[in-house]
């Protein structure tokens, strides 16, 4: 295709140039990784070379008047002021390039909705603000985490020099094999939030209560990272996608590790905890599921994100407040967290905030939560 | 301050301070049912409105100098980038434009005023409640609503008392824009002197009658959408909500209904200040007159078929992707007539390049450039790598500010000497030009580069690799504010002590204002219809 290596081989020397900064500077799409991504480049590079060639000549022309019809040269206006030959002209081309435009498109939007037979299919859910992962079909089914921001937020708050991927790091990846036709299937649990790795040309909204799909095949081992990019609330731009693809046998290997520490981790939710672990658990359960609306502090950003310290559901009978982290508020951005996380987990967090910022209201044991559940 | 002298001398007119009827000083402006007072109006609250909106976005990218968040919490800057879009398209672009139909159309016509006197007061007169109400979301319980200017459902329904107050103000506005409409199409249709037939009309009247329908059929579909999202909120219903038989999508399919014709109801006034004041500079009838008035009809009706290219990442089957991608270019063509007809236009003229000049040649490259990345993103698999990127924020200013805001300065400077009978300072509006262009440029060309490496847009803080065009950006941004002040001191000295401008103040302007019209206008106009030959 015309100057299919021109802007890549610019992108290239800009980044050159920016190697002396501190980081290169990012102005081009990323390398594809996958052959959707390299139809997506050149469609983009064909067209941008269509339109410079027309630009150029457009405002040659109007240049070109602006440079020899002026006043101050002599020019006298001319009255003219219709031609039917051009004007048809100027119409019927445009309309025939768009024709030549639209073709090579047709044939990549068609494949890029072909979803069918995939060899992996994991379930992407959003919440606000971090990401579900379900591997439901292929290698690895049953696999099931969340993935959130392992940026610490003093980076963030510039308290601390801030890392390499900044903004660009999860706690836990999700790894696919290198080569294999993935699918994904898209949801959200509150509002609508969009899954995107732009290496594979993969971008699908995750909407509440329905399922969308889309499918990439990446082909080179790496690690590729992207941001949510729809408006889901006030941490939208805090929720990272990491993907790891991985050879075929990595891949096999990280099956096996993740369904042993599922064994592993499945902790009995009928043991009594003492109140100390339970609240130093419920401390960290906190800084990674809470602490963006309800603040370190405690005190929330009211109204839309309440206080906990001294609040009513806090400081009131265990149940409502067990029913709450466990079911979510609807209409606000308080989620259900019972799907989320682990009895002991709840309990923990339940704990914590119960014995917190004054707060003197009781410690709440694994197996009540395990009871609370509907 | 009046900006229309009265140079009719009634008998029992005892006031004798450039005005009519029985009020003076604020009560004129209060009561006041004249086209040109009412345009004065719009123009001054369009104005104001711009500068708030500004000072929004001066905000935003404050923040976004350097990546970490320093000056804003999230929560805030999403209702900041909520309310400086919503502020800028119904506060700023629309009731300019619509300022430009107040003061144009009738002198353009031949017409006394417009059809109905009090009705466009009262268009007016909503506006700065709509505008009070966005602004006191901002001291409600919870804030300005966070959700995006498209006010997305379900978001929307998580947001506090703030957002009740912007579906009320949405309202308001959509009323008087209907209202402003109605007035506007039955004036044109009705009120032109005799003579003046359909295809004489000057192309700023005829994209503006255009516009007028447009506005009639796609505010109340807005009014729909917001309503529907206030009994989401209030009254037990699920439109927008799966759980109850809904779907979120539905919001965005109505709102962009309304959305896609909302951009030409902005672009078309635009269209039409550019045909006027590029044949004026260029002493050459304008090229094309009846090709231009069919393009602005053909784009007018393609904006209803094309509204889902906003929604391509949704999950639409293949098919409607394609439909909606075949529909969009199509729009391609209407509009690349628009500027062949332009640029033929200047060809073999006789150009000077005055201030409006400078600007309408501003906004015919940068305009273009705007819909060449619009036909870009019209391709669903690019548009799938870009959408909610900042190549769409780089792309709709290029459209908004570029197309439109350049387009009314054009116009403003274009009119200035018929509407206040004074000149401003050539050599400062000049100024003006420059700085506005060069830092345009630089905050918004440079995102298109942040856009293609994957920056989102809405977002408070970024990662690191996109540091370098952000503070260029946010660098231009400061440049592009300041200039404006420029902009802001030559009207103020000019509505002070501009030196008289003649009637005709440009050589090439050939319309009913300028051939038959002392300047400054009359209070009242064409009390007797002027002969057309």
């Amino acid at each position: 295709m015309r100057g299919s290596k021109l802007l890549p081989a610019l992108a290239g020397l800009a980044a050159l140039g920016a190697a002396t900064s501190a980081h290169a500077i990012a102005w081009y799409f990323q390398s594809p990784g996958s052959q959707l991504a390299r139809d997506i480049d050149h469609l983009h590079q064909y067209v941008m070379w269509l339109i410079i060639v027309i630009f150029v000549g457009v405002f040659g022309f109007m240049f070109y008047a602006c440079y020899a019809h002026r006043k101050s040269k002599g020019h006298p206006a001319e009255q003219f002021h219709e031609n039917t030959t051009v004007e048809l002209l100027w119409t019927i081309i445009p309309a025939i390039i768009l024709v030549i435009i639209a073709w090579p498109v047709t044939k990549v939007v068609i494949a890029q909705k072909d979803t069918s037979s995939p060899d992996l299919t994991i379930k992407v859910t959003g919440y606000q603000w971090k990401w579900g992962y379900d591997y439901i079909k292929g290698e690895g089914e049953g696999i099931s985490f969340v993935s959130m921001l392992a940026t610490p937020r003093e980076q963030i708050e510039g308290k601390a020099p801030k890392g390499e991927n900044y903004l660009l790091e999860v706690d836990k990846e999700v790894v696919v094999p290198v080569g294999k036709k993935i699918r994904v299937i898209t949801t959200a649990a509150d509002v609508i939030h969009s899954w995107w790795v732009p290496a594979f040309g993969a971008k699908q909204d995750a909407i509440p209560g329905f399922l969308r799909d889309l499918w990439f095949r990446p082909e080179v081992v790496g690690t590729f990272r992207s941001q949510c990019v729809e408006l889901c609330g006030k941490e939208h731009g805090f929720m990272p996608i990491v993907v790891r693809v991985v050879s075929a046998d990595d891949y096999t290997k990280w099956v096996a590790q993740q369904q042993q520490a599922k064994t592993v981790q499945a902790e009995d939710p009928n043991k009594k905890w003492d109140d100390k672990e339970l609240v130093a658990r419920g401390e960290k359960v906190y800084g990674a599921n809470c602490v963006a609306c309800h603040q370190a502090n405690g005190r929330g950003t009211p109204p839309a994100f309440p206080p906990l310290a001294g609040s009513k559901v806090v400081g009131g009978a265990k149940e409502g407040h067990m029913d709450i982290v466990l079911n979510g508020k609807p209409g606000t951005a308080m989620q259900a967290f019972g799907k989320q996380l682990s009895d002991t987990d709840i309990a923990a967090v339940v704990s914590y905030e119960r014995s917190s910022w004054g707060n003197k209201s009781g410690i709440v044991q694994p197996a009540e939560v395990k009871a609370r559940r509907k | 301050m009046s900006a229309v002298a009265d140079t009719h001398d009634h008998a029992h007119d005892d006031h004798g301070h450039g005005h009519h009827g029985p009020y003076g000083g604020f009560m004129r402006w209060v009561t006041t049912t004249n086209h040109k007072d009412i345009g004065t109006m719009y123009l001054w609250f369009a104005g104001s409105m711009f500068f708030v909106g500004g000072v929004m976005a001066l905000l935003i990218r404050l923040e976004l100098f350097h990546p970490g968040l320093q000056y804003l919490n999230p929560d805030f800057y999403n209702q900041l980038v909520t309310s400086h879009g919503l502020i800028m398209i119904f506060g700023a672009i629309m009731p300019a434009f619509v300022g430009f139909a107040n003061w144009q159309i009738p002198m353009m016509i031949g017409a006394p005023d417009m059809a109905f006197a009090r009705l466009n007061n009262w268009s007016f007169w909503l506006l700065p409640f709509a505008a009070t109400l966005l602004i006191m979301a901002y001291f409600m319980p919870g804030g300005a609503p966070g959700s995006g200017w498209t006010l997305y459902a379900p978001l929307t329904v998580q947001q506090g008392i703030g957002m009740d107050f912007t579906i009320f103000a949405v309202h308001i506005l959509g009323m008087s824009s209907i209202l402003g409409s109605i007035n506007i199409i039955t004036t044109i249709l009705n009120m032109r002197a005799p003579g003046m037939t359909m295809m004489r009309l000057p192309l700023f009247v005829w994209t503006w009658l255009i516009t007028a329908y447009l506005l009639v059929a796609a505010m109340p579909v807005l009014a729909g959408a917001v309503t529907m999202t206030l009994t989401d909120r209030h009254f037990g219903t699920t439109f927008f909500n799966a759980a109850g038989g809904g779907d979120p999508v539905l919001y965005q399919h109505i709102f962009w209904f309304f959305g896609h014709p909302e951009v030409y109801i902005i672009a078309l006034p635009a269209f039409g200040v550019i045909s006027q004041v590029i044949p004026a500079f260029s002493r050459k009838p304008l090229f094309g007159y009846a090709s231009m008035v069919y393009a602005v009809a053909a784009i007018a009706i393609l904006s209803f078929i094309v509204w889902a290219h906003h929604m391509y990442t949704v999950g639409m089957p293949v098919t409607g992707q394609l439909f909606f991608m075949y529909a969009t270019t199509l729009i391609a063509v209407p509009t690349g007539v628009k500027v062949f007809n332009w640029v033929a236009t200047m060809w073999k003229g006789s150009l000077t390049f005055e201030t409006p000049m400078l600007f309408a040649i501003g906004f015919l490259i940068l305009f273009t450039l705007g819909g060449f990345t619009g036909l870009v993103l019209s391709l669903v698999p690019v548009d799938i790598q870009l959408h909610d990127t900042y190549y769409v924020v780089a792309h709709f200013h290029y459209v908004m500010v570029a197309g439109a805001m350049f387009s009314a300065f054009a116009g403003i400077y274009f009119w200035l000497p018929k509407w206040t009978g004074k000149m401003y300072n050539e050599t400062l509006g000049q100024w003006h030009f420059w700085l506005t262009l060069i830092f345009f440029n630089m905050i918004f060309f440079v995102q298109h580069f942040l856009g293609m490496a994957g920056m989102p847009r809405r977002i408070p803080d970024y990662p690191l690799m996109f540091q370098t065009w952000n503070e260029v950006s946010s660098l231009g941004a400061f440049g592009f504010a300041l200039a404006q002040f420029l902009f802001l001191y030559n009207l103020f000295t000019t509505l002070k002590s501009g030196v008289p401008a003649a009637q005709k103040q440009w050589e090439g302007a050939d319309s009913l204002d300028w051939t038959h019209l002392p300047t400054p206008a009359p209070y009242h106009t064409f009390e007797t219809p002027p002969v057309l030959k």
